[in-house]
């Protein structure tokens, strides 16, 4: 492979690390912050991808950005409103909202299943242009992307050491205290969860813009792959400021692009993306679990051959 | 300062698990009253904290705090005027998050997005210094690091720290061995003290419940059984108390816990 490929083949798994770190992020905040599972989180990225591209169709690049991420924010505010006012099971509430966004998402695509971009003018064709005859001519998408992670991670570092920001932590952190406290948890799990959306619509957004077209499975398992990057952030820099666990969230999404893309490489099928990403998940989710076990197995194992040996243990 | 008149509440009404916690209650607690509360296990002392800081709606009567009438209030909406403590360490602070950050969340100095400022790190600084417990020198760790009687003692820092009107403690030392407990009744003491809470004070120790405070009721299914303020609860002794108690309760109190810790 010639070295201008390999180049090429890296940064394209920067970009999509990259822009799949805004869901990251967004599940930082909903997940790590609000122990809430966002299971809309598929639907809301479609969305994003679908209004930023219905938008940026009609004409209007930069505003695409801003209304994916409104779009995000409503879809947030119905899942919060579900699971904090009308008694519904917050994973059922995901659920619930990722199923209508389906038909809500062909509607948006004026009920085609595919919005082509290719001669839409972007966020990225913007950026493209103005950066025609300086260095970053070759890296013009990642221009665009590194400034909009930088300015997620940027609010969140800001956003979560405010008053608000520490009673969305607290709501997650320990709900027995937030009961008994003048925090309403109602309102911090509403502001939360329309704050993360906001986000995974702007990474749809960006993803759509980015691959020029938005198809309405674009969000199909983005959830357990946001997770799954998540986990792998939290297991090299999970303790510490909120800063180190937000760069965390977002390498960790740039490890688990390098490690489909070197598997993609191996003459791994891309379909088995979402196997990997379930089996990330399930490997960072329940190896603490038995590594906890590990003491109660060893007990029981030792009694085991004390008896077999004849003696009881003292 | 406290009114509550003619509570009722009734859990699981029409059902087989039908308890009723509450029967008419009334009480009318003055300004800086400290009040310790005893009463058998079910006798609806923790229940009555539970109506007092809205964990629950009661079925009847009505709960007036300085004036204003915070019957219907919702629990978060009370928890600015009702600071409350638990028996159990774990239920009063975020554990994942540092003490500094968990003492912000008290202060709630200033608007939604503001920041903790220098000033308040120094004002945190020095009242946790007041615990001495060294916890002023650990403001950056995790509360999760700290043993119960410490996070029993932040928590009892958190509720007070902009003082409320009305303070409720549920056997808040009950969890923690008896040198951590003094500690923290003695931090109770001196904050309550300074501050001139009003206070409730919910106990199993007789002991405690006669050296402290100026009021003492003893509670039995769901109602107040003995009330005694002033001279008369200073002239009450332990087997004045356990008289009290069998004579109220109408039945005899062997298993009781309240006999146990009355022992010391």
């Amino acid at each position: 492979m010639e070295l201008q490929a390999v180049f090429d083949l890296l940064r394209t798994t920067l970009e999509l690390g990259l822009i799949t770190s805004l869901t990251v992020l967004a599940l930082f905040l909903s997940y790590s912050m609000l122990n809430v599972c966002d299971l809309s989180t598929d639907g809301c990225f479609t969305l994003g991808a679908a209004v930023g591209a219905v938008v940026a169709l009609s004409g209007h690049p930069v505003l695409s950005i801003f209304a994916a991420m409104g779009a995000g924010m409503i879809s947030g505010l119905v899942t919060s409103l579900l699971q904090t006012k009308m008694g519904i099971d917050s994973l059922l509430s995901g659920i619930i909202v990722n199923t209508g966004l389906y038909s809500i998402n062909i509607a948006v695509m004026k009920n085609s299943s595919l919005v082509n971009l290719n001669k839409t003018e972007t966020i990225f064709t913007m950026a493209k242009r103005a950066l025609e005859n300086s260095f970053l001519a070759s890296s013009y998408k990642l221009v665009v992307i590194i400034v909009a992670v930088a300015l997620v991670v940027a609010f969140l570092v800001f956003f979560l050491r405010t008053r608000l920001g520490l009673a969305i932590r607290a709501t997650g952190n320990n709900p027995a205290m937030v009961k008994s406290s003048s925090i309403n948890p109602v309102y911090t799990t509403i502001v939360g969860l329309v704050i993360a959306n906001a986000f995974t619509g702007l990474s749809g957004c960006l993803m759509a813009q980015s691959q020029k077209s938005a198809n309405i499975d674009i969000g199909g398992g983005i959830v357990t792959i946001a997770l799954a990057s998540l986990l792998i952030g939290n297991a090299f820099l999970g303790k510490g400021s909120i800063l180190k666990r937000a760069i965390g969230a977002v390498a960790g999404s740039i490890i688990f692009r390098c490690v489909y893309t070197i598997a993609l490489r191996l003459k791994m099928p891309a379909s088995m993306l979402k196997l990997v990403s379930s089996i990330i998940v399930i490997i960072a989710i329940a190896g603490p679990y038995f590594r906890a076990q590990i003491p109660m197995i060893k007990r029981k194992m030792a009694l085991k051959k004390g008896r077999e040996n004849g003696r009881e243990e003292q | 300062m406290l009114k509550i008149t003619h509570i009722s509440k009734t859990f699981n009404p029409g059902t087989i698990n039908e308890k009723v916690a509450i029967k008419d209650l009334s009480l009318h607690v003055k300004n800086g009253d400290f009040i310790t509360i005893i009463g058998s296990n079910g006798a609806g002392k923790s229940t009555l904290f539970n109506a007092i800081a809205g964990t629950f709606i009661t079925d009847t009567g009505r709960i007036v705090l300085d004036g204003e009438d915070i019957t219907m209030q919702p629990d978060h909406k009370r928890a600015g005027k009702i600071g409350r403590l638990f028996q159990d360490p774990m239920l009063g602070s975020a554990p994942g998050m540092s003490i500094e950050e968990n003492l912000a969340l008290a202060a709630g100095h200033g608007g939604w997005l503001s920041s903790v400022t220098k000033k308040e790190k120094a004002e945190f600084r020095e009242r946790l210094s007041l615990l001495e417990m060294g916890l002023e020198d650990r403001m950056k760790q995790p509360v999760g690091l700290l043993s119960g009687g410490q996070r029993q003692a932040l928590t009892l820092m958190m509720a007070t720290y902009n003082p409320p009107r009305l303070l409720l403690l549920d056997e808040h030392t009950a969890a923690l061995d008896p040198a951590t407990a003094d500690k923290v009744l003695e931090i109770t003491r001196n904050i309550t003290s300074e501050n001139n809470l009003t206070c409730l004070m919910v106990t199993h120790n007789m002991n405690q419940a006669l050296e402290f405070g100026n009021r003492i009721i003893m509670m039995d299914s769901g109602n107040i059984v003995f009330d005694a303020e002033g001279d008369a609860k200073k002239a009450l002794t332990r087997e004045m108390l356990l008289e009290k108690f069998k004579e109220s309760a109408g039945k005899n109190l062997d298993n009781d816990r309240i006999l146990l810790s009355s022992e010391q």
